[in-house]
């Protein structure tokens, strides 16, 4: 399911990303990749939502977690 | 001992530190630059350290070295063709794994390098234990545990950086691999290039393999410039390579590499990092769960907000005070190094021009500088991020980007420093937009025109409310402006929001004092030039050419009022103070008048006599139109030119006798008109400036200042027109 519908609290792995290039590396680099474990530590479900990954907090815009698939 | 030079370059995440290394290796030995032809700063120094010479760059900040931004791209580019001695990774030591993913590739470019694990101490407090020798060997680089802002570690680093500079090439490589799959592929790319050039070592071309693979732009545009006479030969296996992969693996290399590096990154962390205490929510994480929190957020973030724009204006006024007195001091002195009462145009250039025309700017300087203090402070400690995050589902639904609201912010100080600060925006369009409506972001130089304007025309109970209507005006205007330019001029997709969010972290006090400066610095520089040069031109402008006639003979009228004073003084019963203030007074009024005839007769009285019918619509008459012309060079102009075209000499904003003459020649409403054309006119030709050099043309600034123009000039004969019909303040 994408990212953008993951409620708070939750544990999730990133499956697969739907973006170009440019995206996909920008999201590696922060920790983004497919394989990656991830905690959602705000969604507001409307606006951008903030997740924990490898060890950092990650801002993702609204647009962007629809691109991410997560299970 | 030799005298060698050591090239280092200083690489990093942001928010890992670097900056504060950077000084802490540096201090006062630094200089910042451009590199060329992109507004990417560059921040080099010097440091001289056991007989040799640094020569110290810090790279831009980044998460990566793809080409996908700017500032990869220039970091990048300085590795390859600068071939620094020693490169430093800064990372932030309580956040390895992410940290690590630069190093990753830094180690894949086969760099020099040194790893400082910076922040040490909150590692350590956090109770990460690392097994420094094994991951030092597992990384192929040394590792040296510093703490930036405590200035703990830097000998130790810079030694490190010594021994490294001085070690021989060939050992320290460390080669990554990338799984099977991959390993084969890059192997078949690698054996093209051996064919074509024997003298790249093994590890370039497995470098140049590994990017070619990723499908790096950068790195295919620099193999095809060479010319290899297999070129075509290399795009086929290229293409042959990513889609076996794609086929066997399920996704493009790009991806796989990525994921490999971060495997390879645990894998080596999961042998040397211990955690003593349990990973949960750490404290940031408690404090976001209210700054960032739906229904807290926004209020906390608007109350935030009020508070810093109180504290500018409520402890920066003493201040202002002071520097007030202190011009008009200074304006004393020059003005008694000649007699009284005499005309030299040196004298008035000094003192009208100059003195009159600096002190205007500089005595904003408070509120400024509290202003990007209290900034400072929200950026260093990592609040800034936050806001960014709740301000981005607004700016989004203008069009714009989360990001853009720090710009806004800072415009409320100055727009110069706010429209450099648009840099942070990657999408062009993004930062285009923000850069063209931050001018409507009313800043502090305006002030001085309302601070004359509103006590003058409106009673003592609105004057927050004007202020503030004002301000709000001029958001709104922002709002609806970029929403125009985003679908039209600048329509199309806007950068996805990802940013990281530091931790919160104290801010030291010299942290934020060189944040505050650095833009500080920059207001004081358009005082000290700009202004200074404008200030003379156009006390050039309205004191040439001088009349030969005038309407009335001052001379014979000063001679009359000084005979009048001198039969005065001859009665017994002669009150010689009265008397004196009757004649000074009377010599004040003659002057004044005569400068007020000088100026209708100069260059720029006539300017403003032609300029008439255009402001006329606006409920402007030729005097307004001649101050306006100086208010163009900087805002802050218009109030000492209004006082010289009203004849009441050295007028400030707090002018009673300035107020009195625009009382009985304006209407409260074209009042109000006139603040308004100044919020939304072309703040000064220093933005204009600035426009140009950060967007790199000519077109988009002079877009800027016409479309402010035009705007002004629209809403304001709007404005007067409508509330002359309806009769609100005539």
């Amino acid at each position: 399911m994408p990212l953008a519908m993951a409620g708070m609290g939750h544990h999730l792995r990133v499956v697969k990303i739907n973006a170009g290039h440019g995206l996909c590396e920008r999201l590696s680099s922060m920790g983004l990749v497919p394989g990656a474990i991830l905690e959602v530590l705000s969604n507001g479900f409307r606006g951008p939502m903030i997740v924990a990954v490898k060890g950092s907090r990650v801002m993702l815009g609204r647009g962007m977690a629809l691109k991410v698939l997560v299970e | 001992m030799t005298h060698k030079k050591i090239k280092v370059a200083l690489a990093g995440n942001p928010n890992s530190g670097k900056t504060t290394v950077f000084n802490a290796i540096t201090g006062a030995h630094q200089h910042v630059g451009n590199y060329p032809g992109v507004t990417v700063e560059k921040k080099s120094g010097s440091r001289r350290f056991q007989n040799h010479e640094l020569e110290v760059v810090d790279l831009p900040g980044v998460y990566s070295l793809t080409p996908h931004s700017v500032e990869e791209v220039v970091a990048r580019n300085f590795l390859v063709e600068e071939k620094p001695d020693v490169v430093i990774d800064i990372i932030d030591s309580s956040n390895l794994e992410r940290n690590l993913y630069l190093a990753v590739q830094l180690l894949e470019m086969g760099v020099p390098l040194v790893l400082a694990f910076n922040m040490s101490d909150v590692s350590k407090a956090r109770g990460f234990r690392f097994d420094i020798d094994t991951l030092s060997k597992l990384l192929g680089a040394p590792i040296v545990a510093t703490v930036g802002h405590r200035n703990q570690g830097i000998d130790e680093l810079l030694n490190t950086v010594l021994l490294t500079a001085a070690q021989s090439n060939g050992d320290r490589k460390v080669s990554i691999s990338y799984g099977k799959e991959i390993d084969r592929e890059l192997q078949k790319l690698q054996a093209i290039f051996v064919s074509e050039n024997e003298t790249l070592s093994s590890h370039h071309r497995r470098w140049l393999a590994i990017k070619l693979l990723e499908g790096d732009t950068e790195v295919q545009k620099l193999i095809d410039h060479k010319g290899l006479k297999n070129v075509d030969n290399l795009h086929d296996a290229i293409e042959r390579s990513v889609t076996r992969l794609e086929d066997v693996m399920g996704d493009h290399p790009e991806i796989l590499i990525a994921d490999r590096r971060y495997g390879y990154i645990s894998g080596a962390l999961k042998e040397t990092v211990s955690s003593t205490v349990e990973q949960r929510k750490t404290t940031s994480d408690r404090i976001d769960s209210v700054v960032t929190n739906r229904l807290l957020g926004l209020p906390l973030f608007l109350g935030l907000m009020y508070a810093v724009f109180h504290l500018t204006f409520t402890v920066g006024d003493p201040m202002m005070g002071w520097i007030e007195e202190f011009f008009g001091w200074l304006g004393g002195t020059v003005e008694s190094w000649w007699p009284a009462g005499s005309d030299s145009a040196l004298k008035s250039l000094l003192l009208d021009g100059i003195i009159g025309g600096v002190g205007g700017v500089v005595v904003f300087l408070p509120n400024i500088l509290l202003l990007f203090l209290a900034i400072a402070i929200l950026e260093d400690s990592g609040y800034m991020a936050r806001a960014a995050f709740i301000m981005d589902r607004l700016m989004h639904k203008i069009g714009l980007h989360g990001k853009s609201f720090i710009p806004m912010l800072i415009g409320f100080g100055c727009t110069i420093p706010a429209i450099m600060a648009t840099r942070t925006l990657e999408n062009r369009r993004d930062r285009l937009t923000t850069m063209l409506v931050a001018p409507l972001m009313s800043c502090s130089a305006r002030l001085a025109i309302y601070a004359l304007i509103i006590p003058a025309f409106f009673p003592q109970t609105w004057h927050g409310a004007m202020l503030w209507t004002i301000y709000v005006i001029g958001i709104l205007l922002a709002i609806v402006s970029a929403k125009l330019l985003r679908s039209t001029v600048f329509k199309g997709e806007s950068t996805p929001f990802v940013m990281e969010l530091p931790p919160y972290r104290m801010p030291t006090l010299k942290g934020i004092f060189i944040h505050m400066w650095e833009r500080g610095w920059l207001y004081l520089k358009k005082a000290g030039t700009i202004i200074l040069g404008i200030s003379i031109v156009l006390w050039a402008l309205t004191s040439y050419p001088q009349k030969a006639v005038y309407d009335q003979d001052y001379e014979a009228a000063a001679a009359q009022a000084t005979a009048e004073y001198e039969a005065a003084t001859q009665l017994l019963d002669a009150d010689l103070a009265a008397a004196q203030a009757l004649l000074e007074e009377k010599l004040d009024s003659l002057a004044q008048a005569q400068q007020a005839e000088d100026m209708a007769y100069s260059v720029a009285g006539r300017i403003g006599h032609w300029l008439e019918p255009l402001v006329r619509p606006m409920g402007f008459d030729w005097k307004i139109a001649t101050a306006l012309i100086g208010a163009f060079a900087a805002k802050e102009v218009f109030v000492a030119q209004m006082g010289i075209v009203y004849s009441v000499g050295e007028a400030d904003e707090e002018s009673d006798a300035l107020r009195e003459k625009l009382t009985s020649n304006y209407s409260p409403l074209v009042a109000f008109c006139i603040m308004l054309f100044a919020l939304i006119s072309a703040p000064c030709m220093a933005t204009i400036a600035i426009t140009k050099r950060e967007s790199n043309s000519w077109k988009w600034a002079l877009f800027q200042l016409g479309g402010l123009t035009v705007l002004a000039w629209v809403v304001t004969v709007v404005t007067f027109q409508l509330g002359s019909l309806l009769g609100i303040g005539v």
